[in-house]
């Protein structure tokens, strides 16, 4: 191979590298041509689709065009392979999108010489500073490049404990406030009620709801161009023990909530769950089909000894419009309704991001009706505690976990002896993106 | 019968040699060949073109060598995705060559025709499936917690759907998809082609003395052998295309399987996810390339263009 490098190297060829986003100027943005009233195109998912339906319906006057598509669900790239064909094209883009924080990293930039960023920096004359200052602390931080905002957080997906109050309570368990109180709890579990599960390492994201709650370097941009992902640090180690050994002890599942055919076998068997905010609606009311008033949460656990409380993240959507708008008005305000207004946000599926949003989404009977306990306080404080760490790549943090972890974990491995192959693929995913890596 | 003697007749090589070609004989012919001619140069040969030039620059247009393959070569998932093609390769043209030539020659010689025509009706009903929907099936048919089968797969020691789609299990999963919906039609195909051996050969054979065993393997099996090499050469083909298969199944495994597993997802996650099409487009000079050689050396080997062998 390194005959065949230097011998093109000889001939004067260029290089293979494509052009790195950072080495490519990022102009001033250029809005498109602006016609007012023209149509405008919105990008939703299922989930969505509902709201920008009701905006519709309110604002009449507004022509609208909307697709349902996948939102990058589970990884999905469908946005992104559709914007860099459009880049190509040099048409065809919508205007509003629904998208997760993935998608912001590549939004931001150009996907080739010459094309601008999909996404409108937001800050700039289109919405006011005082818009942008009302979302929850930190949650715009995976809008933001370049210092620029470059979309506005739907929703945020703190995570926190659930927890099945009936069952405690009939147990006479403690609801634990420590790490190291959760695996006593489990393996007294495992013991006095097997079967029974504290919660599961199984699905895509249960790296976010673990390693990301207990700090643990594996995506952290020490630079918008280094990455740094250290799984040997302690605090990758001590959760990766702990769980290594609710595992072995049946109390904490490999496969995952939401495999084929858990509901129906373990759902009702889920005494704990470790997990995002929606776990509450789309978990245990719409999966596990459990009973109201049997589902209480709890804030996110702590170490014992230490004082930082942290917690991880799991999805949460950000709205953007497109650069290339003809109509920036209307999908701007579009965008604008959707996430801060109280009239779209109080019955929203998901927790919203806009502070005062959210305390409306929190008044809301209806959000909270389903739980044994008010659950406004636990939300409130995980939002507040979402670790800053871990960081917003231009790949998804779910590919290596996925694809090496988890099959690891199934052939029976352990995940302590598991974290070197993890930390190689995160690390390889990261220089084939172009990132420099250090591990420390 | 008299679909065998017609057949028979324009194969044989007398009349071949007789008749004299005919030439330049108005513009019938071309305009006959000019809608298919201007749709393979549109879509077949002029993508071909455009990616061996992606695949020598870069994205801005400047000359590369083959700075772009040494760089998808050097590319971490790159080894993987030809080993893991490469295993699927092996175990699906092998399976494909012997039990498809196996079960034609026992459709042809060891069944009434009755049955035989039933039979290979049935085989051949997977095959009208679109790739997509055959992966559905074997979705359902592999996860123990739905499949019709599920004892079995219990039986096997597989509890869930992630264990069934443990990474080594893979090739031999993608086989099974490809033999169920590929053999089936195969099979027709080599039916006809025995069909095609004259009666009398295998009838001096029988006088000969040899069984039905020995008549297959030598005088069916060889009589029949340019058709699977072209049966080999076929599947070889849309082996290295995998793509469709691994790429439902990542997707159904909710990301389990990787999602650049083949060559072919490989060079999607460059196009589509990387925004690198230059490196898409070595990807797909290289699986041309491999296409080539293999179709190259068997072709020659067998002389399979050779009409007048005998």
């Amino acid at each position: 191979m390194l005959s065949l490098a230097t011998a093109a190297a000889l001939a004067g060829c260029a290089s293979a590298d494509t052009t790195t986003p950072s080495a490519s100027k990022q102009s001033a943005f250029k809005p498109a041509a602006q016609k007012a009233g023209s149509q405008i195109t919105v990008w939703a998912d299922s989930t969505r689709l509902p709201s920008v339906q009701a905006y519709q319906k309110s604002h009449p006057d507004v022509k609208m065009k909307i697709v349902t598509y996948d939102g990058g669900a589970d990884g999905s790239t469908y946005l992104q392979s559709k914007v860099q064909l459009f880049d190509r094209t040099g048409s065809g883009w919508p205007d509003v999108v629904f998208g997760n924080p993935t998608d912001v990293t590549w939004a931001s930039e150009a996907t080739k010489p010459g094309a601008q960023p999909f996404a409108a920096p937001l800050d700039e004359k289109l919405v006011p500073q005082s818009t942008l200052d009302g979302f929850a602390k930190g949650s715009l931080t995976p809008c933001q490049f370049n210092g620029h905002t470059y979309c506005m957080r739907n929703d945020i997906a703190q995570v926190l404990l659930w927890y099945n109050k009936s069952l405690m309570d009939k147990w006479g368990y403690k609801v634990p406030a420590t790490w190291q109180e959760y695996e006593a709890l489990g393996k007294k579990v495992a013991k006095e009620h097997p079967g029974y599960l504290v919660g599961s390492v199984g699905d895509t994201n249960s790296h976010e709801s673990y390693f990301w709650s207990g700090q643990c370097p594996a995506f952290n941009l020490v630079k918008p161009d280094t990455l740094r992902t250290d799984l040997a640090d302690p605090k990758c180690t001590r959760m990766a023990t702990l769980l290594d050994n609710l595992i072995s002890a049946k109390a904490i599942a490999t496969q995952g909530f939401f495999s084929q055919g858990f509901a129906k076998n373990s759902g009702s068997k889920v005494l704990m769950a470790y997990g995002p905010s929606w776990y509450g609606q789309y978990l245990f009311k719409a999966g596990f089909k459990t009973p109201a008033k049997q589902i209480a949460a709890a804030p996110p656990l702590t170490w014992q000894g230490e004082s930082t409380a942290a917690t991880g993240n799991v999805g949460g959507g950000v709205w953007m419009v497109s650069s290339h708008s003809a109509n920036l008005k209307a999908s701007t305000d579009l965008a604008t309704w959707l996430t801060t207004s109280d009239e779209n946000q109080a019955t929203a599926p998901t927790y919203p991001a806009y502070t005062q949003a959210a305390k409306t989404w929190l008044a809301n009977p209806a959000n909270k009706d389903y739980f044994a306990n008010d659950v406004s306080g636990p939300f409130e404080q995980a939002a507040n505690e979402v670790w800053t760490g871990w960081s917003n790549t231009r790949f998804s943090d779910a590919t290596a976990w996925s694809s090496v972890v988890l099959p690891a974990l199934t052939a029976g491995k352990s995940l302590t002896s598991t974290l070197p192959a993890w930390q190689q693929e995160i690390a390889n995913e990261a220089k084939s993106q172009g990132y420099k890596v250090v591990d420390q | 019968m008299t679909l065998l003697e017609t057949e028979r007749v324009t194969v044989s090589p007398v009349r071949r040699g007789t008749t004299p070609r005919r030439t330049g004989r108005g513009l019938a012919g071309y305009l006959f060949v000019a809608g298919y001619a201007v749709l393979l140069l549109a879509f077949g040969v002029f993508p071909t073109g455009y990616s061996f030039y992606l695949a020598l620059t870069n994205d801005r247009g400047q000359f590369t060598g083959l700075n772009q393959f040494v760089k998808v070569i050097q590319d971490y998932r790159f080894a993987p995705a030809f080993t893991h093609m490469l295993i699927y390769l092996v175990m699906w043209l092998v399976t494909l060559v012997v039990l498809v030539v196996l079960t034609a020659v026992i459709l042809r010689s060891r069944v009434r025709p009755g049955t035989s025509a039933l039979f290979r009706f049935l085989y051949y009903i997977p095959g009208a499936l679109a790739g997509v929907a055959s992966v559905l099936v074997w979705l359902f048919m592999l996860d123990p917690d739905v499949s019709p089968v599920s004892r079995l797969l219990t039986a096997m020691g597989f509890k869930t759907f992630a264990a069934v789609l443990a990474p080594g299990n893979l090739p031999l999963i993608l086989m099974l998809i490809a033999f169920w919906t590929g053999a089936g039609g195969w099979m027709v195909v080599m039916y006809g082609a025995l069909n095609n051996i004259p009666d009398e050969v295998i009838e001096a054979a029988r006088m000969d003395g040899a069984g039905p065993w020995r008549t297959a393997w030598h005088i069916q099996i060889p009589m029949i052998r340019q058709w699977i090499v072209y049966m080999t050469i076929m599947a070889f083909a849309t082996g290295t295309q995998l793509f469709v298969e691994p790429q439902l199944l990542q997707t159904a495994s909710l990301g389990r399987v990787s999602p650049t597993w083949s060559p072919n997802q490989l060079a999607y996650v460059y196009a589509f996810q990387q925004g690198d099409f230059n490196g898409a487009a070595a990807i797909a000079v290289v699986l041309l390339a491999v296409g080539l050689l293999a179709a190259g050396l068997l072709v020659a080997r067998s002389n399979l263009f050779k009409l007048d062998e005998k």
